[in-house]
């Protein structure tokens, strides 16, 4: 019998064809593997977000093994002995056997929530990069309105596992999620008996976040995401101008390899990051808060920083209380306006902000350049504003324990929050204002004189000029000046960016190219023409 | 509190209308009369009903509180004024605030004060704990109150778990879960728990400095104190964190500036680092 020879190199090649033979897969997949992406680490910050989103996915299918959506009252027998024989509920105890009798449950605990207040973070970091640089413009405000809506959902995912431990901490953040709820005109009392099963704190609440928790927000937060991931990719990503980078191309790299293997290597460092927070950084010391009883309320009590914001808008708003003479007199109480109206107004304004610029600018174009915030001060400073606003209420949300640490009264901070939310943003707004104008007139100058050199010249007459490395050659003007035009992208201000000072220092950590020993002279800079770049294809085109 | 306030009121109203008395007694001999007998009828009355007054007046003091008072002349004097009876504008009086009280201002620092502001703060002590001993003996002799019962160890047969509920029911909404203090309204503030010692921890509930209420024997029993104090020292303070570093147990608003200045902050470097390999 002859024995056919086993090609080992040929092997994958050969079930390549296989499959495509069966499935016409090479078409599509060639298409997705050439796909390419533009680069900037600017363009990672969303990738935090989405590499949180799976940890926390990860870690919390491991705490739903152990934990116990119940509020039957049990009495603790684990082995953290200052809470032994103490009387608490199920979820509370399931809660402490994670942290002390489950191997790992502690860490995964940690991991869980650090990645949650991970994810929120990255989410804002990243909503904040496409609003800076104008990113949210059409074709692309579907995909706006789809990261405000992930960012109000992220914060219902976390408040309701904020909530699920059922201790100290968790109920009194229930309690005060109550008097929101009761505080709505006409409806609260029939949202919170149908929310609670009754009056608070009920027995169902739990099991009910519970599902919500780890059912219903995580679906909604993984459609959201598919959604919102689908169209960067049917969009295509913006990118910054520059040389050959153009509103009707993307200029970057391969989603294969290149681009997939950053990715994952992104996702390890990630994942570690968030590990070693788990690892080294205590969170949500459920032990120290003791099971939920309605009397009992810390000093100090605080939700999670993105929910923290209306805890201080709800310490600085006034007991102005609203009694309406219908009836048997009724009365809106002060809480309903920082808790319930002021949400509503940032939800609105800010899925809304890109119909809202358009219609102000009635700019109907498509955009896929980005702009640099400079260019663009009024958006800028508005932006500016709106992080003055919320910095201004998230402190104020903390303002007891800043009070405490760095002793100033506590009357005070609530006065410096109310006047300092009136008096910040504005002044953010004209400071930054100032600050993109600035900077646009120093690009400007550059361009029309060229880059300072440092060097001093005493003319015949005996006056000093400093000398200009002009940034191109001179256009017919007799000064060696040349009218540049700019075109939206960062302007050489120093000499070594130009190449006259040998080559500029590359590489993160260490220069990838060693400059020169001596600096040549800027009169000659050895300046290079610039390697042809190959133009790339999407794959599509070439079928 | 109430009734060392009322105490206080009698004494001062007495010695203020004494001399008043006696100037108006020279010019209508009959009303003088009246008044007097009236007085006496009062003075006689209060010293009946306040013990801890006559002290002041004719002070049988043991040694230890003698020593005492020549330690209380010198440095306390001008704030509380001679005998302890306060002085309007610098200090309470100390009548019956009891050897607790004394010892708990003392053996932390607090007192002497070193200058008027919201609250007194604490400092290295100025006084041995003789000295202290001998300060509260002092107080305690003139005006009777609370004492710290005898030794340093006072949460030998305490229990944690008990302790715990209490602590959080009784003192976690001033000093916070962790006992690491809180702020209280116009600059006032609970301290953090953690150089208190177990002597100091009594003497705070027994005496309730500034705002603190007092735990009298009759809100927390003795055994309920031990159970506190064991859970302060054995849990709070000498447990080791589980899970790492407690960044100071402030609670969610320092986890929060902590996922901004370590997470994202070492995820935008990684960032920077990955985009700029190309
Ligand atoms: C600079 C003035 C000043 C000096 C000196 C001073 N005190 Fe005081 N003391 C005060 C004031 C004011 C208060 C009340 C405010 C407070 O408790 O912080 C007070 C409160 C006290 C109390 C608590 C009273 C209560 O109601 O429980 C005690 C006990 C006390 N002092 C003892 C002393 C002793 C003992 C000394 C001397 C070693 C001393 N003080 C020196 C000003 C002073
Ligand atoms: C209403 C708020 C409040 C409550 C409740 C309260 N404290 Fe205090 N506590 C204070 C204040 C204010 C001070 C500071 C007094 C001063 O500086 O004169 C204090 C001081 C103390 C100190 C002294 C700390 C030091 O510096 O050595 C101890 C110990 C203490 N408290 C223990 C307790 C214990 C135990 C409980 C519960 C049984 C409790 N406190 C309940 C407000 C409170
Ligand atoms: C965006 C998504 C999510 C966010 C923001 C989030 C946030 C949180 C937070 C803040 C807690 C409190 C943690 C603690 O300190 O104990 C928590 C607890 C919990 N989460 Fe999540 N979570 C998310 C997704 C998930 C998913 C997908 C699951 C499961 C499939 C899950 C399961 C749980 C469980 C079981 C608990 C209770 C753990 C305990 O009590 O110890 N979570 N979550």
């Amino acid at each position: 019998m002859k024995r056919r020879k086993f090609d080992l190199a040929a092997t994958p090649g050969k079930a390549a064809v296989g499959v495509d033979d069966r499935f016409q897969v090479a078409t599509p997949l060639r298409k997705l593997l050439n796909k390419v992406f533009p680069d900037h680490w600017s363009f990672l910050l969303g990738e935090i977000a989405l590499f949180s989103f799976v940890v926390l996915l990860l870690t919390g299918v491991f705490l739903t093994l152990f934990y116990e959506p119940a509020m039957t009252e049990v009495v603790y027998d684990g082995s953290y002995a200052p809470l032994q024989g103490t009387p608490m509920s199920a979820a509370y105890a399931s809660s402490l056997d994670l942290s002390f009798d489950v191997r790992g449950g502690l860490v995964m605990r940690q991991m869980h929530h650090w990645a949650a207040l991970l994810f929120m973070a990255a989410i804002v970091v990243h909503m904040l990069r496409v609003f800076f640089t104008g990113a949210f413009r059409k074709p692309r405000e579907t995909n706006w309105i789809i990261g405000s809506l992930l960012f109000w959902v992220g914060f219902l995912a976390g408040f309701t596992g904020y909530g699920l431990p059922d201790d100290g901490l968790s109920g009194t953040g229930l309690r005060i999620a109550s008097a929101i709820m009761l505080s709505i005109p006409v409806i609260g009392s029939w949202v919170t008996s149908s929310i609670f099963g009754g009056e608070f704190p009920g027995v169902m609440i739990i099991s009910r976040m519970f599902i919500a928790h780890v059912l219903l927000i995580p679906g909604l937060l993984v459609a959201l995401i598919s959604v919102h991931l689908g169209l960067v990719f049917k969009q295509k990503h913006t990118q910054w101008p520059g040389p050959g980078r153009t509103n009707g191309n993307v200029v970057g790299e391969r989603m294969f390899p290149r681009y997939a293997l950053k990715q994952g290597g992104f996702f390890m460092v990630v994942f570690g990051v968030i590990a070693l927070m788990g690892g080294l950084f205590q969170i949500n010391p459920i032990w120290l808060f003791g099971p939920y009883e309605a009397w009992v309320v810390s000093a100090a009590s605080q939700p999670d920083w993105y929910v923290m914001f209306l805890d201080g808008s709800t310490r600085l708003m006034p007991a102005w209380e609203i009694n309406i003479p219908l009836g048997d007199g009724y009365v809106i109480p002060p809480l309903f306006w920082p808790t319930v109206v002021l949400p509503g107004i940032l939800v609105g304004l800010s899925t809304m902000y890109p119909f809202l610029e358009a219609r102000h600018l009635k700019d109907r174009k498509s955009h896929n350049l980005l702009q640099r915030p400079r260019d663009v001060p009024a958006r800028t400073a508005v932006g500016a504003m709106a992080v003055a606003f919320y910095l201004v209420l998230t402190l104020s949300g903390a303002n007891d324990v800043i009070a405490d640490k760095f002793q100033i009264s506590l009357n005070a901070m609530t006065w410096a929050g109310r006047i300092g939310l009136l008096l910040v943003p504005p002044i953010a707004y004209y400071v930054t204002y100032r600050l993109c104008l600035g900077l646009q007139q120093h690009d400007r100058e550059v361009l029309a004189h060229g880059v300072e050199t440092g060097i001093i010249r005493r003319l015949p007459d005996g006056r000093f000029v400093e000398v200009h490395q002009p940034l191109s050659a001179s256009n017919g003007h007799a000064d060696g000046h040349g009218e540049l035009e700019y075109v939206g992208w960062v302007v050489p201000k120093k000499m070594n960016r130009l190449g006259a000072l040998g080559p500029a220092i590359r590489g993160f950590f260490y220069p990838i190219e060693k400059p020169v020993e001596a600096p040549v002279s800027p009169g000659h800079p050895p300046v290079e023409a610039r390697p042809e770049r190959e133009e790339i294809g999407s794959g599509e085109s070439r079928r | 509190m109430t009734s060392d306030n009322d105490r206080r009121r009698g004494l001062l109203a007495r010695l203020r209308e004494r001399p008043a008395a006696r100037s108006r007694g020279r010019r209508r001999l009959g009303a003088a009369v009246r008044l007097i007998a009236a007085l006496m009828l009062a003075g006689g009355a209060y010293t009946v009903f306040a013990p801890g007054a006559q002290a002041q007046d004719n002070p049988q003091l043991t040694g230890a509180a003698a020593e005492g008072k020549a330690l209380f002349d010198v440095s306390c004097v001008t704030c509380h004024g001679r005998n302890a009876q306060g002085v309007e504008g610098r200090g309470p009086s100390l009548i019956g605030v009891g050897a607790a009280s004394v010892e708990f201002q003392v053996s932390s620092g607090r007192m002497p004060l070193a200058r008027q502001e919201a609250q007194a703060h604490r400092k290295p002590p100025v006084f041995t704990d003789e000295q202290t001993r001998q300060l509260a003996q002092y107080i305690q002799e003139l005006g009777g109150g609370p004492v710290v019962p005898g030794g340093d160890d006072l949460h030998e047969d305490g229990n944690v778990a008990a302790g715990g509920e209490l602590f959080r029911i009784n003192c976690s909404q001033c000093h916070a879960f962790g006992g690491g203090g809180g702020a209280l309204s116009s600059g006032k503030f609970a301290p953090s728990l953690h150089p208190a010692t177990d002597r100091q921890i009594y003497a705070a509930m027994l005496s309730g400095p500034q705002n603190m209420p007092v735990f009298g024997d009759n809100q927390l029993r003795p055994e309920q104190k031990a159970d506190i104090i064991a859970y302060i020292q054995e849990t709070l303070k000498h447990n080791q964190d589980q899970g790492g570093f407690n960044l100071g147990r402030y609670g969610p608003s320092t986890e929060g500036l902590a996922i901004f200045l370590i997470g994202i902050v070492a995820l935008v470097f990684a960032s920077l680092w990955i985009a700029g390999k190309s």
